[in-house]
Order: C-alpha cells, then structure tokens, then sequence
C-alpha cells in the first residue's frame, strides 16, 4: 500500500501532479478497505459504485482545471450523518436499512467541493458509548491493537483514518466522541466549537452538545476539513454567521509566548501513569517550544459528569421518541399501538440507549425537573464561566483526553458509573461548547502492545484558529523528537 | 345535618374558560418550507424531512407565524414578550411525528390581554390569559379498520389563545367566541373557518353556588370543531354537573371529549391519568428576542379592529348599533361602506346610504355568491347611482333596478340611465308644455277642480306621469299644476 498517500493534502497532491487519478485513488482505498475491514470492521457501509462515480466527476473536474484542497480525495463519513443514496443507521437496530431521503448540510458542502465518499463508518448506537462496543452491528478493532477498542463513539471514522482506509473522515463530539477515539488511535480529532459546523442531517444524541468533527492524520487535514464543513446553515438555528477563516492559512507561527493553562482537576485518581507522563511531556515539549504553561483550576469540573448525563440523556429522551416504528425505520408491526411501541422500540433500541433514555426521562419529569434538569443548566452555566475566567490569563488549555489507554474488546469498566468517568476530560468543554483539538502525544506499552495516547488543547470560542497553530507546532516538535 | 351548597334552592353560577386553536395564515408551516396552505391536498403531499421528523432534521422558525401571532396579541390587547423561548412537550401518538410538539410554554409570546363581549347587562371584559404558538399535528384517518396518518398537517402554524374562567353563560361563550374569530380574520390571522378545521375549542367547566368565591371543580372538554358543538357540550356538562352536585356528589376533575352524534361527553382522561409533558426548552431553537420596532411595525400594521369600528360607524355616520354591527361584522363589508360613504361625500346621509346597502346591496350580494369586494359594482360606481338618486335624476324604483343592471354588465349608472332613458323629466319648460297641454284637453275636470274638487289634483299628476312613462320629477310636476291651477 506504499502508493496510499497519508493525507488529503498529500492526496490532493498526488492528484494536482497527475500521478494519480481519484478513481485510481479511490480504487486504491477500496482495495485496501477489502483488505483491512476483516480485522478492523470500521465500515458499516462501503459506498463503492458511488465513491468511483464521485470519483470520475471528481476527474473531470480537475481535467476542466477545477483544483480545491478536497477535490477527489476519498474520505469515510461517521454513520450518523445522512449522506445521499447511502443508508444511514446511527448504529442502531432500529434505523437497519433506512435510507435518508434528504442529505446532511456537512455531507452536502463535501459533495460541492469534490470529496468521494467511500461509506459510511460504525458508531456506538446513536452516538452513546466509547467504545463502538454499543454499535447494534459489531464493534470496530482498533488498528493499533486489534484486540482492543477504537475508542468510541467514533471509532469506526477513527479507525478507519488509522489503518489508511480513508485519508480522513468526519465524526461527531458530543460529550468527546471524537477527541477519545482520535487519542486512542494515533489520530488529529477536533471537536468544533458549538455552532461552528451544521448539525442539519446529523442524527441528534444531544442537541445542545452534538457537533461534527474531522479525525485526520495530522492538523493540516484537521484545518482543510473543517474549512470545508463549518459556516452558518439556515436549516441549523444554532449555527454562528462568523465568517469561516481560511485555517489552513494559519497554521504557522508557532506557541512562542503563547500562555497555557493546565487544568489542575484533570488528573484525576485512577489516571493511567502512560497518560499523566505523556501530558507531563507535551507540557514539557511546549515550553521547550517557548510557551508559558501555568496550572490553572476549572473548580466545577467535577460536576461534568453528572451535568453531562442529565443534559445530554433528558434531550436524547427527546430526540429519539421519533423512532416510533410508524414512519421509517424498523416495525415490530404489531396490531396494537401501544404493543407496537413497546415492541419496537423494546426490540429496535440496544441496553445503553435504553438506559440512557430512561435517565433522561425521569430528569424531565413532573416533581424531578426542578432538581435534576434545570439544577443541570445552573451549573453547566457555571462550567462555562470556569473556562471564560481562565481564557482571560491563557490562550489555551492542555489536558489529557482520556484517563486510560484503550481497553480490550469485552474489558469495559463494568460498572456504568466507572464508565462514564472514562469521559470526564473531555465533558466540561463539551458542555462549555468550547473548541478543543486532540492530537497524537506519546504511546505506552502494555502486554506487548503499542497503545496512543493523545493530548488535547482547549480553546476559546470560535478560536480554533489558535488550536490548529498549537496543533502544527506541537506535531512539528512530535515528528522530530 | 347537611350543608347550605347541597340545598335543593341552591342556585349555580357556571364558570367557563375557553381555549382556543387557530391555524395560522402564512405562507409555509412553522419550521418548515412546506406549503401550509394543504386543505383539500392528497395525504401526505405537503411533507418534507423537516415535518416527518426524519433522523437528524432541524426545525427553523417561520417569522411569519412569529409576526402573526404578534398581531393576534396585539389585538386582544396583550402584552407582547421580548424574550419568547420555544419548548418540547413530549407524549407519544402517531400524528406527532417528533414524538414532541414545539411549542411556547413559560415564556409565551403574548400575555394578559382582553376582549370585549356584548352582553344584555352592557360590555363585558373577558381577560385572556395568554396567546401563544405552537406547531399543530398531523391527522388521523380510520379507514377500513386501518389507522393511517396524513402529515399534511403537521408543523401548521397554531395560535393557542387561552381565557382566563370569567365567561357566565352558554350566551357569553358564544359572544366571545363570535368576537375573537371577528378578530382573527380581521387582521388576516386566521381564516376562521371551521368547516376547514382552522379553529379548534377547548372549554373549562365549574359549577359554584351562586354567590361563592371559590372555583369549583372543573371539568375539560376537548374536540369541539363548533361553536355549535361549544355550546351543546358546556349545556350537557352544566347539567351533568348540577346533576351531581345536587345529589350531594361530587364532581370529578377529568378530561372529557365531546360525541357530536350522540350528544354527550365522555371521560377521556381522569386526573391521574394526566400527562407529564415532560417540557424542557427546545436545544435546536435559541431563544427569540423580539425588537420593540418590529412590534410597532405589526401594530402599525393592524386595521380598525371591529370593536372600534362599530363605535365609529356609530358616532361618525349616526347609524343604529344593531346596523353598525351588521357592517362591520366581516372587515370587506365595513371596508366598502366606508369607501361607498367617503365617494358619497355629502350627497346623502350615511344612515341612506347604509339602508342602500343592507337592502339591495346586500340581497344581489347574497344571490350572486361574491364576496364583497369582488363585485363589479365598486363604491365608486355604487356612489355614482347614489348621487343620481339624490339629485333626484332618478327615483329610488328606477335606482333598484339600475343596481341590478349595473351588477349584470359592470357599467356605471350614468351609462345605463343614458342609454336607457331613464333620467326624471325635471326640465320644466318641457313639463309646461305638456301640463298646459293637459289642462287645454281636459276643461272639465279644470272647472270642477277650481270649484272645490280638490281631490282631483292627484288624477292630474297620474295624468302627467302616464304620459312621460314615470320619468318626470314628481316635485316639478306639483308644482307646475299647482301654479296653473290655483292661478
Ligand atoms: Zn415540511
């Protein structure tokens, strides 16, 4: 596979030079999908006819001299974002076999600009998980370690980035579903700041908290791809109408004098040393580099999670009651309403999505709202203003993703609470609706196995600007250490 | 031992609340582009991702429906809310695809307004508690054993207008529900028509002895797609209730639906069966602020609404109330009389004009089937008739069948009175000679008058209107004979 480029701009230049043409390019990815995804199964859906047909316009887009930082370059698109002519199961029993009739904003701007889509990447069911263990159509190996978890909830468009079977994909973050999976896997995972990137298409988890995000290989990709995806959508009301800088533009300058907070309350007990000592270096790294890195305290993070798990299952509860077994989706077709409700969403719905929809639905209810839910909004307010008082001493915070290494496939924390403190790094930003860039760090060993570790950098609204110049500079510093 | 209240003369005051749905007027539904206009559409044409609630589709606010509602508010004298916020009310049935209805809850659009009923005992205030937006559900059809859904419906903008329970009588609900659906489709709110569907009641109900204070218990009746239906469920539960409350029972606090055919309510739900909605805000929809200069462009945008115009039609044209309400009841009538009075000018009394209007006006009106302002007789052209009668070019026979020409052909009634020779002879040279003529071939008759047979006077005027075929001016004539027979 020595003539699969790494990224989309090495793709693009591939491309530009000739050397290549994106239906030989997407062969190529197809042909290593065909050899991969037995071990891997990152793909629940892979698009061949109409990637190479993507791909033949692509051609003769480039032969009129069209030439866009996307045009031909094969990319995989998470399973929870429509994408036309594909079908689209968010992971879940319950959509098998729907076919949107209507394609996301994000999906709709890649087309515009020339990306072949080469299918669609497995998820936890509706977003909820870690792991791709909760995906209703089996769980995503990750390349680095077959034997254990992507990280989740995508794992299938970090997998897949991983083990070249895309040169870059499309996730979403909604309590760190694309920072985890991207520290986990060797990969760039941004997580956009609210309202930077449309949601219109993207199957809602939590509509406050759910955002689209590129997992690239490197920051360069990570910028290209969000240029091409973010902007105001006038089918999304909670998109920003600021204008979309060219990010790609700004990557250089480095961190020289740039102020970093290191967030005291995110090493936490039962951290794994490989990951506190991989944090410890990229804080080392960045001074070595000429930044100033102070420890700063978000006093409320603690309560990410349980404001997290309130906020983000009372909206799930919501937005999944459409999956009635009426209109599209599966049926259990029984003659009774009720008995068809029941059926089909007993049968349609895996344990986490059912579990999390009851907790969302007694936070709502009559007698309990008052002290879970609206308690929940109160002190997500107070979260946000943890991270506006720090962005007024530092251009950005460093913190570690994820306080353990990838897991074995079946070796989940068994209980559920453990488990939910597996994102309690990547919660409080998702809350704050801040932007935040996690980027490969450091590796450690365990039982043999190489296993990524990865770093985030957390930054003021609508800054991702900065992230991606903090990114570069820390990825530069990486490749030669 | 028993209490006063369950006395058999114990005299019950009803107390009534009414809730009121009407669809909105606007272009495309509430958060969608989807055409809103879908009466009488095959199901499920007027559909789209958005309103079928498909997997990752977003709601978008129809400012329209925002502007709608705040002129509804606006007229019923409400206070219009700056901050407005969007919430889910979660419950499951098939016609709500999103298995939640948007709609305002704690922070309504509009809040603490009032209309003014009409009652034997003078105007009456009935306080409305809030007027807010929402979007309405899709349509159940029961067909050969089989349910099925038609979304057409789904996501139309609905105007929910709540009153506070201040309403007396059957008679008061009826006034109230009359003036508010005036209102509505005075200011292009509402179609309010309800054979369509376009406005949908809820009613409170309590009984109380005559004199209390407190609010009994009440009982709430939904479904009622009539005032009819209003009327006949509030006359069953009061009954129903008295029933009870003189039996020394109590009455139970249930939702209820109303059996149109068979005349009666039933349980459809008890207190504890009540739903939880479950509201929270609504995550995909920030949260409104509505500009204070928007709010005075859509006041601004309000015609006279009915309330007033009556008063003015009284006070400016000296017409009776009861004829004030005739034309003001629907905006295009009221809209053409004042065009037809202002065209008029000074040439009659409005209270003429106005009996020209209700009597052949409104009867050509009534047998033609056009609405108002779509008849080829403009006020302007009407006012042109009007002014031949007053100068008295015309008689008022002669008028009544000009209108009916005029309605036929679309001319004007100068054209028509032309063409057809239809002016009053008034010219009195013209008259002379022919009076004088008259008096040469009848002596006799002369002679008997001059001898005291004054009777014969009016034989003389038959004589000079046979002869000119009703066209002369009756005034003239009398005149004329009374000259040269007296002289
Ligand atoms: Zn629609």
């Amino acid at each position: 596979m020595s003539h699969l480029p790494q990224t989309i701009h090495e793709a693009r230049r591939l491309l530009r030079s000739g050397a290549m043409t994106s239906v030989e390019l997407t062969e190529a990815y197809l042909e290593r999908i065909a050899q991969m995804e037995p071990d891997i199964h990152a793909y629940l859906h892979v698009a061949e006819a109409q990637a190479l047909a993507q791909a033949r316009l692509a051609d003769e887009r480039m032969a009129a001299g069209q030439d866009t930082p996307l045009l031909g370059v094969p990319l995989g698109v998470k399973d929870i974002i429509n994408v036309q002519g594909m079908p689209a199961t968010a992971g879940s029993r319950i959509l098998e076999g729907f076919m949107p009739p209507y394609e996301a904003t994000v999906s709709r701007k890649l087309r515009e600009q020339g990306a072949v889509f080469l299918g669609k990447l497995n998820t936890d069911e509706f977003a909820m998980g870690w792991s791709t263990e909760n995906s209703a159509y089996g769980v995503t190996h990750n390349p680095w370690a077959q034997d254990r978890v992507p990280g989740g909830s995508s794992g299938g468009p970090a997998a897949a980035v991983a083990a070249g079977e895309a040169a870059a994909s499309l996730g979403t973050d909604t309590g760190g579903s694309v920072r985890q999976p991207a520290s986990w896997t060797n990969t760039v995972g941004l997580r956009p700041t609210y309202g930077r990137v449309s949601r219109y298409g993207v199957i809602a988890f939590a509509s406050s908290l759910d955002q689209v995000g590129p997992i690239t290989r490197d920051v360069r990709d990570s910028a290209l791809l969000l240029e091409a995806i973010a902007g105001h959508d006038p089918k999304d009301s909670t998109t920003f109408s600021d204008a979309v800088p060219h990010y790609a533009d700004m990557l250089d300058g480095g961190v020289k004098g740039m102020r970093f907070g290191l967030p005291r309350e995110y090493f936490t007990e039962g951290m794994h040393p490989g990951v506190e000592k991989a944090t410890r270096e990229a804080v080392a790294r960045l001074r070595d580099l000429g930044a100033i890195v102070e420890e700063v305290s978000l006093p409320h993070t603690d309560y990410g999670m349980p404001v997290y798990y309130l906020i983000a299952t009372a909206e799930a509860s919501a937005n999944l009651s459409r999956y009635d077994g009426v209109r599209y989706g599966y049926s259990a077709k029984a003659p009774d309403l009720q008995e068809n409700y029941k059926l089909t969403r007993g049968r349609g719905f895996g344990q986490e999505v059912k579990r999390r929809i009851l907790l969302g639905t007694y936070a709502l209810s009559a007698g309990y709202y008052d002290a879970y839910y609206l308690k929940a909004q109160k002190v997500r307010t107070l979260i946000r203003a943890d991270f506006d008082a720090v962005f007024e001493q530092c251009d950005a915070l460093v913190a570690p993703v994820a306080p353990i290494p990838p897991y074995r496939i079946g070796e989940a924390p068994t209980d559920p609470v453990a488990l939910y403190l597996l994102d309690v790094m990547t919660l409080p930003s998702a809350l704050a609706g801040v932007p935040a860039l996690a980027l490969p760090a450091d590796f450690v060993e365990e039982d043999g196995a190489k296993l990524p570790v990865g770093v985030q950098f957390i930054g003021r609204p609508l800054d991702e600007a900065t992230l991606f110049r903090i990114g570069r500079a820390f990825e530069q510093a990486n490749e030669v250490a | 031992m028993f209490s006063s209240h369950l006395s058999p003369f114990t005299q019950y005051e009803v107390v009534i609340g009414l809730e009121v749905h009407a669809e909105l007027i606007t272009k495309s539904k509430m958060f969608c582009s989807c055409s809103a206009d879908f009466f009488g559409a095959a199901p499920n044409t007027h559909v789209c991702p958005v309103c079928l609630a498909m997997p990752g589709a977003l709601p978008v606010i129809n400012k329209e429906a925002v502007a709608q509602t705040i002129r509804a508010g606006l007229a019923l004298n409400c206070t219009i809310a700056e901050d407005v916020r969007f919430e889910r009310k979660n419950y499951t049935y098939p016609d709500l695809p999103k298995g939640y209805q948007i709609t305002q809850y704690e922070l309504p659009q509009a809040v603490n307004g009032w209309l003014d009923i009409d009652t034997p005992d003078g105007v009456k205030r009935i306080s409305i508690t809030r007027a807010h937006l929402e979007e309405d559900t899709g349509k159940l059809v029961h067909e050969n054993g089989a349910s099925l859904v038609d979304y057409n419906r789904a996501g139309v903008p609905l105007l929910e207008i709540v009153s506070e329970p201040d309403m007396r009588s059957i008679d008061e609900v009826n006034e109230y529900l009359t003036r508010l659906r005036q209102i509505l489709i005075y200011i292009g709110a509402s179609t309010g028509d309800l054979e369509k569907g376009a406005m949908r009641m809820e009613a409170n109900i309590s009984l109380r002895p005559a004199g209390s204070e407190a609010l009994g218990v009440k009982v709430e009746v939904k479904n009622l797609n009539s005032f009819r239906a209003v009327r006949n469920a509030i006359a069953y539960e009061i009954a129903r209730q008295e029933r009870i409350l003189r039996a020394g029972g109590q009455v139970e606090q249930v939702t209820m639906g109303w059996l149109e055919a068979e005349g009666r309510t039933y349980v459809q739900r008890s207190k504890e069966d009540a739903h939880d909605y479950r509201y929270f805000p609504e995550p995909d929809l920030p949260p409104l602020r509505i500009e204070r200069a928007w709010v005075a462009e859509l006041a601004a945008s309000l015609p006279e609404l009915p309330h007033a115009r009556r008063q003015r039609f009284v006070a400016q044209y000296g017409l009776s109330p009861k004829d004030a309400d005739v034309l003001t009841a629907e905006r295009p009538t009221a809209d053409y009389f004042d065009a037809l009075v202002a065209a008029v000018g000074e040439d009659m009394p409005a209270k003429k004009v106005a009996n020209w209007v209700m009597g052949d006006l409104f009867r050509l009106v009534n047998d033609n089937g056009l609405p108002i302002s779509d008849i080829p007789v403009t006020p302007e052209k009407f006012a042109g008739l009007l002014k031949l009668v007053a100068a008295r070019t015309i008689n008022a026979n002669t008028a009544s069948q000009v209108l009916k020409t005029m309605f036929k052909t679309g001319e004007g009634a100068q054209t028509i009175v032309q063409r057809e020779g239809l002016a009053q002879v008034s010219d009195a040279a013209a008259l002379e000679t022919l009076v004088d003529r008259l008096l040469a071939e009848h002596p006799d008759e002369v002679a008997r008058y001059r001898a005291g047979k004054v009777q014969l006077f009016g034989w003389f005027v038959g004589q000079v209107m046979r002869e000119t075929r009703g066209k002369a001016n009756p005034g003239v004539v009398q005149k004329l004979l009374k000259d040269r027979l007296n002289s």
